[in-house]
């Protein structure tokens, strides 16, 4: 028997760390760390073990509260959090799920090449700019009535589709067809849907952007090919946006109203950020409703912002879409909580998975993974940050043993946003980038200094984690050419 | 007092530390830090006024109420204020008035966007004076 780590963790592998139930007491299960040593000094520095011990509180949680290797410090639960409750006995919580509810990434591959891209790639990130709502406060092109509104949240991609915004193939290749089931507009309060009518068809501000990139490396080349993506130097686009002031208004109105259920239903909890109630419960079944039609929402906008994506493209190229050959390959959420099955302690049981910060990778073979990749296994969409990799990744039949079908959404902050902004200046960061091919362009100055590479974990240490677990696989890594913020 | 209101900076959102005399102050103190978040309150003049009625369950969720009131007025009808009256604060309902200005691009720089106030970690400390602590999600 080791030492603990830092007297706290009793390491499972290299890439696995337990916190054991006598680590706080109220800890149902044990928490799970998937990460490498080297990578634990920060966690431990910024107390997110504490957080990982508190969401094991949860009623009904089974398993491990889990941390995938991009975890860093949240509010109530990690970022990068994952906890699955039992239906019958168990809770749902939206502080388990964020404010960002299906915050999420989509990829769409080109027939293009960097050589083809890189002589216009000004003028593309300044289309793509124009063309594509972004920044604090900013409205949408679109314009919806409340009624419409209803429908975006009740049919998600399907009825941003129909309105024009994309093709029936998108749909396919999104997570949940881009349509979460069950969707109830009259659990949405009235000032959600009024923070959600002008920014449908935003990009937002903070994290969110959206990348001209090309392929760099290739893992899997099979895997890659079935995915589309054929060749080192091709050129991707990825969106990461998410269901806007609609979804953080909906998460701030539950865990409002979830706070109070806490209470009546005697549920005693170390941080009222993870305000809660039984999933059987009518407030749970509001909430998982209601979040519901954020999550349409959220992939309603990024179907409008793909639109936008292509006619920039057709515009800047003069070429058609099917020359151009921009088709979707996937679409993930990496903020939500879904009803699905597992097997537990050698039964089958249907458990509610919060995912917080992590990306579902669902094995091949697995019925909610679409046609065309069910022989391959899900694709797990991870982006970087503006001046270093993202990557496409597989899910795993581990992650379904281990991480309830789980795995890391990003590269995870290290440094906070004053920090970056001390140390780094907007302008210099654009010019620094500019000088290594990549052209930046942002509505401020001050959120691009915040979202700096520095202020990242490296994004290839946490994929080789989740790789060497083998709680994803990785298939392909593509560079940044040119990004768009808010 | 030194000062009204600090930035508290964490790994991935930011708070703020907010004090007064009194609960009214430490309120309205840690509304100007939110909006000081959003742009520069030098920029912002007292233009318009809005009032609210608030209620809650205890002082803490008071506290995050009215910060989440202020966050969708900025959202939905872009109000940025400045100052604000407290009217009336005991630990479940609040009344207040709120001065300040609707967004212009051309004269506001907008910094961060500020999804929701939260609970993680949240103060409401009466033992010397006021000083509430509040964590948002950006």
């Amino acid at each position: 028997m080791s030492v603990p780590w830092q007297g706290i963790l009793k390491k499972v592998d290299d890439y696995r760390w337990e916190i054991p139930t006598s680590y706080k007491q109220g800890m149902s299960v044990p928490g799970l760390i998937f990460a490498s040593e080297s990578m634990l000094g920060h966690i431990l520095e910024e107390n997110a073990f504490q957080q990982v011990a508190n969401v094991a509180f949860l009623p009904g949680i089974v398993g491990h509260s889990l941390a995938m290797p991009d975890i860093h410090w949240g509010y109530g639960f990690p970022i990068g959090g994952v906890a699955a409750t039992r239906l019958k006995d168990g809770v749902v919580s939206p502080g388990g799920v964020g404010f960002d509810i299906n915050c999420g990434v989509r990829l769409v591959r080109t027939n293009l090449t960097e050589d083809e891209v890189r002589p216009k790639i000004e003028r593309l990130v300044n289309e793509l700019f124009a063309n594509i709502p972004s920044g604090v406060g900013s409205e949408g092109k679109i314009r919806v009535s409340e009624k419409e509104l209803d429908e975006a949240m009740v049919r998600g991609s399907r009825w941003a589709m129909e309105k024009g915004y994309g093709q029936a193939e998108d749909i396919i290749v999104t997570e949940e067809s881009g349509c979460m089931k069950g969707a109830n507009p009259n659990k949405v309060s009235s000032k959600a849907k009024k923070r959600g009518v002008p920014q449908l068809g935003t990009l937002g501000s903070g994290n969110h952007f959206l990348e001209v990139e090309v392929v760099d490396e290739l893992y899997d080349r099979g895997a890659a090919k079935a995915m589309g993506i054929d060749d080192l130097g091709q050129v991707l686009v990825l969106i990461h946006t998410g269901s806007r002031g609609f979804g953080h208004q909906i998460c701030t109105d539950y865990v409002e109203l979830l706070g109070q259920a806490v209470k009546r239903y005697g549920i005693s909890l170390p941080d009222r950020q993870l305000a809660c109630a039984p999933i059987n419960s009518p407030e749970g079944q509001d909430y998982l409703v209601a979040m519901a039609c954020a999550a349409n929402y959220a992939w309603a906008n990024r179907q409008f912002i793909l639109h936008w994506v292509r006619e920039s493209f057709t515009k800047v190229f003069g070429k058609s879409q099917k020359e151009l050959g921009m088709r979707q390959i996937y679409d993930v959420a990496h903020n939500i909580a879904k009803i699905e099955e597992y097997t537990v302690d050698g039964r089958k049981e249907r458990l509610c998975v919060h995912r917080k910060g992590a990306t579902r990778a669902f094995p091949a073979g697995h019925p909610d993974v679409p046609d065309v990749y069910r022989s391959l296994g899900q694709p797990v969409l991870i982006p970087g940050d503006m001046g270093r990799f993202s990557y496409v990744a597989l899910g795993t039949e581990v992650a379904m043993k281990e991480t309830f079908g789980s795995t890391c959404h990003g590269a995870g902050r290290v440094q906070s946003r004053a920090a970056a902004k001390r140390s780094l200046r907007g302008a210099d960061i654009a010019k620094a980038l500019a000088e290594r091919g990549i052209i930046v362009k942002a509505e401020s100055m001050a959120s691009l200094a915040e979202e700096a590479s520095e202020a990242y974990k490296d994004v290839s240490e946490v994929i080789e984690v989740t790789h060497k677990a083998g709680i994803s696989r990785k298939v392909a890594r593509a560079k940044p050419m040119g990004v768009i913020k808010g | 007092m030194e000062k009204d209101f600090e930035i508290v900076n964490h790994t991935a959102d930011v708070g703020i530390i907010a004090y007064g005399a009194d609960m009214s102050q430490a309120f309205a103190n840690a509304a100007r830090g939110l909006f000081s978040l959003i742009t520069d309150l030098d920029d912002v003049g007292e233009v318009l006024y809005w009032d609210v009625e608030l209620t809650a369950t205890d002082e803490e969720s008071l506290l995050v109420e009215w910060l989440n009131e202020l966050i969708y007025q900025f959202d939905t009808e872009g109000m940025i204020f400045k100052r604000f009256d407290i009217i009336k604060l005991n630990n479940t309902q609040l009344k207040a008035r709120g001065y300040g200005e609707k967004v212009d691009k051309s004269k506001h720089k907008l910094k961060i966007g500020v999804k929701a106030a939260t609970y993680h970690m949240l103060k409401v400390d009466k033992s010397n004076g006021c000083k509430v602590q509040v964590l948002f999600d950006i």
